[in-house]
């Protein structure tokens, strides 16, 4: 009888398993779900994503980031195909952005590598991060401070562009520039 | 770990045993224990993933699996998914049951000609009653049809929620006794699909039913990977806007972020022990492989390159890693033991070899290999170096072991869909398992249940 408790038990948790799973923070885009619920839950609404954010048409006074008008404006930095090297034609950009951080000594900016959907997610999460690495370099090399840099990787996942074509593949091979709390 | 109860019911007859012992057996078994089914979880309302066979193996095994007494009664009748179980594998060859009034349920009613002349080997025969508290006593025999002579004799206690899993308990045990090898079709898969813009990180039975969402997120989850218990999953979210590692409980529920560095942290893997996890971190620059202890602390680091190092992977019995690297200029496999030293390459043929994975028997891993503008599963032998590649799609994706080692589960696309596959390990039986929506990757293969 006790094994038959035990082993009932075990099916007691594991059937209310993923029900008293803790919120990370909040506002975190994950829903913990009872298992077994095929209620669809309400769309949820897609994430503000910081490269889809757009951009304010006129001239926003006192911030240089969101003046259309500004290089800083501009925060996507393209790379050509297994390479994490900054092309000339981005270069005026990461210095901009590199100058910025050194005036503004309390700013704080992620910038996200991506890559193309070719391959291993993991591998291809690395191939990111590798480049979102190249420009923090660059900046730090142009005086930003390594603790105003976090460079983290999407890989493969979220792809600016979804299809299967060499047109697309270039769109995700890239590092996004984000300032804190943008 | 064991879990609590989940205690094998069998009993097993070496040689032709008379129908009264093996009730004796059974009651005196009765008498000292309990048999308990575990189901691993309950049931859904709709299976998600549908299996098709694409190809089966040479020399199949011919068993027929006879309507077991009152299974018609059941809400899920028994034989239809133990026959639907032993097909898949490739192994075997179901014999058709039908044409007897009434069907064989015990050994003496077996009339063994008549099974001989239908071409079977093996015969599973058996029988359900209902109990008291309303779950059911299951029992059947694995009857030898040359020997007329019972292979094995087994009994389960079930709930009706417990059906299926009971259902797929007895086809394991029909496959170990024919085979030799362990059934693993009680086991679990886990795996992600998007629809739209959601993920879900969902885990079913290995047929594909009973699929349950075990975390859904707006953001991408990737690289989920089982505790050796079975317990617990380790995967990567960037619901905060960063990949973090986390840990989550399949019986609580409860979870933690168990590597939420400064930069990226990806590509768990747990240690055999289940107390620490290999993971990729890229917090002292560059992705890199560090050692963590299962709740996060303990960080050290394995690899200290300035190239890509990810994927580890430890050997069954803990004491080296598999890991992809480009140290060497391309991606390829590299093997190091689990404190870092003795780094060997492993991969020699092309550009592009990744997201190794040991076989349970530690003697060969399952790795992605390019050829041409194509990503295919291929397995390569750890002495001899033999690479066997098995399938032939076009971006074929994160190969993982069933716990037998006999299939290799994997994502592949069809038409632009992601779906799972599997091949078995000598590429001759192939399976797709197909989703009703959405895009499904990411898939691994559970431990056995314990």
């Amino acid at each position: 009888m006790k094994r038959l408790m035990a082993g009932m038990t075990v099916l007691a948790v594991l059937a209310g398993c993923g029900t008293t799973a803790t919120k990370e923070q909040d506002g975190a885009a994950v829903e913990d779900r009872k298992p077994g619920a095929v209620v669809e839950q309400p769309p949820v609404k897609p994430a503000p994503g910081p490269s889809a954010k757009p951009f304010v048409d006129r001239p926003v006074a006192g911030d240089p980031l969101k003046d259309p008008g500004n290089i800083l404006s501009r925060r996507s930095v393209y790379f050509d195909y297994d390479s994490n090297l900054i092309k000339d034609e981005f270069k005026p950009l990461v210095t901009a952005h590199a100058r910025y951080l050194q005036q503004n000594g309390s700013k704080k900016i992620r910038i996200q590598g991506y890559a193309d959907d070719r391959g291993s997610r993991e591998y291809n999460l690395a191939l990111g991060q590798r480049r979102a690495d190249s420009v923090r370099q660059m900046m730090q090399l142009l005086g930003a401070r390594a603790g105003q840099i976090e460079t983290v990787s999407f890989g493969e996942e979220k792809p600016k562009c979804a299809e299967r074509a060499e047109s697309c593949w270039s769109q995700n091979r890239r590092g996004d520039i984000v300032y804190q709390g943008e | 770990m064991r879990s609590p109860g989940s205690e094998v019911a069998f009993i097993e007859e070496s040689a032709g045993p008379g129908p009264g012992r093996f009730l004796d057996r059974l009651r005196r078994a009765f008498g000292v224990a309990v048999w308990v089914v575990l189901a691993a979880l309950p049931p859904a309302a709709h299976a998600v993933l549908t299996i098709e066979i694409i190809g089966t193996g040479g020399n199949q095994f011919p068993v027929a699996i006879a309507p077991f007494r009152s299974e018609a009664n059941l809400p899920q009748p028994l034989t239809p998914v133990i026959a639907a179980d032993l097909a898949r594998s490739g192994v075997f060859r179901i014999v058709d049951a039908g044409g007897l009034n009434p069907p064989p349920h015990e050994p003496q009613d077996v009339n063994y000609a008549t099974w001989r002349a239908r071409g079977a080997d093996a015969l599973v025969i058996g029988s359900v009653s209902l109990l008291p508290d309303g779950r059911y006593d299951i029992r059947f025999r694995l009857m030898d049809v040359a020997k007329q002579a019972q292979l094995a004799g087994y009994a389960y206690t079930a709930s009706s929620a417990q059906l299926r899993h009971a259902a797929h308990r007895i086809a394991d045990a029909i496959y170990e006794k024919l085979t030799g090898d362990k059934g693993v079709f009680s086991t679990r898969i886990t795996y992600v699909v998007k629809r739209g813009s959601r993920f879900e990180l969902q885990v079913a039975d290995a047929d594909g039913h009973g699929a349950q969402t075990v975390l859904a997120s707006k953001e991408p989850i990737i690289s989920p990977s089982w505790s050796p218990d079975g317990t617990r999953l380790a995967y990567v979210s960037f619901e905060q806007r960063k990949p973090v590692v986390y840990v989550q409980s399949l019986v609580t529920g409860g979870r933690r972020a168990v590597a939420n560095h400064w930069g990226s942290n990806s590509a768990p893997a747990w240690a055999p022990d289940g107390k620490r996890l290999a993971v990729v971190l890229t917090k002292d620059g560059g992705s890199q492989i560090y050692l963590i202890d299962a709740d996060g602390g303990g960080v050290t680091r394995l690899t200290q390159t300035s190239a890509i190092d990810t994927e580890p992977n430890f050997s069954p019995d803990g004491q080296l890693l598999l890991f992809t690297s480009d140290r060497g200029g391309t991606p390829q496999i590299y093997g190091m033991s689990v404190s870092g030293s003795d780094v060997r390459r492993l991969t020699f043929e092309g550009s592009y070899n990744v997201s190794p994975r040991f076989s349970p028997d530690g003697k060969s891993f399952t790795f992605i290999q390019r050829n041409g503008d194509r990503f295919n599963v291929a397995v390569q032998d750890l002495t001899t170096r033999q690479v066997q590649v098995l399938t032939d799609g076009a971006v074929d994706e994160s190969p993982s072991f069933a716990p037998n080692g006999r299939m290799i589960l994997y994502a592949t696309e069809v038409r632009g869909r992601g779906i799972l596959s599997a091949v078995s390990s000598d590429g001759r039986v192939k399976q797709r398992l197909t989703a009703d929506t959405g895009d499904v990757r990411e898939p691994a293969w559970g431990p056995l249940p314990k």
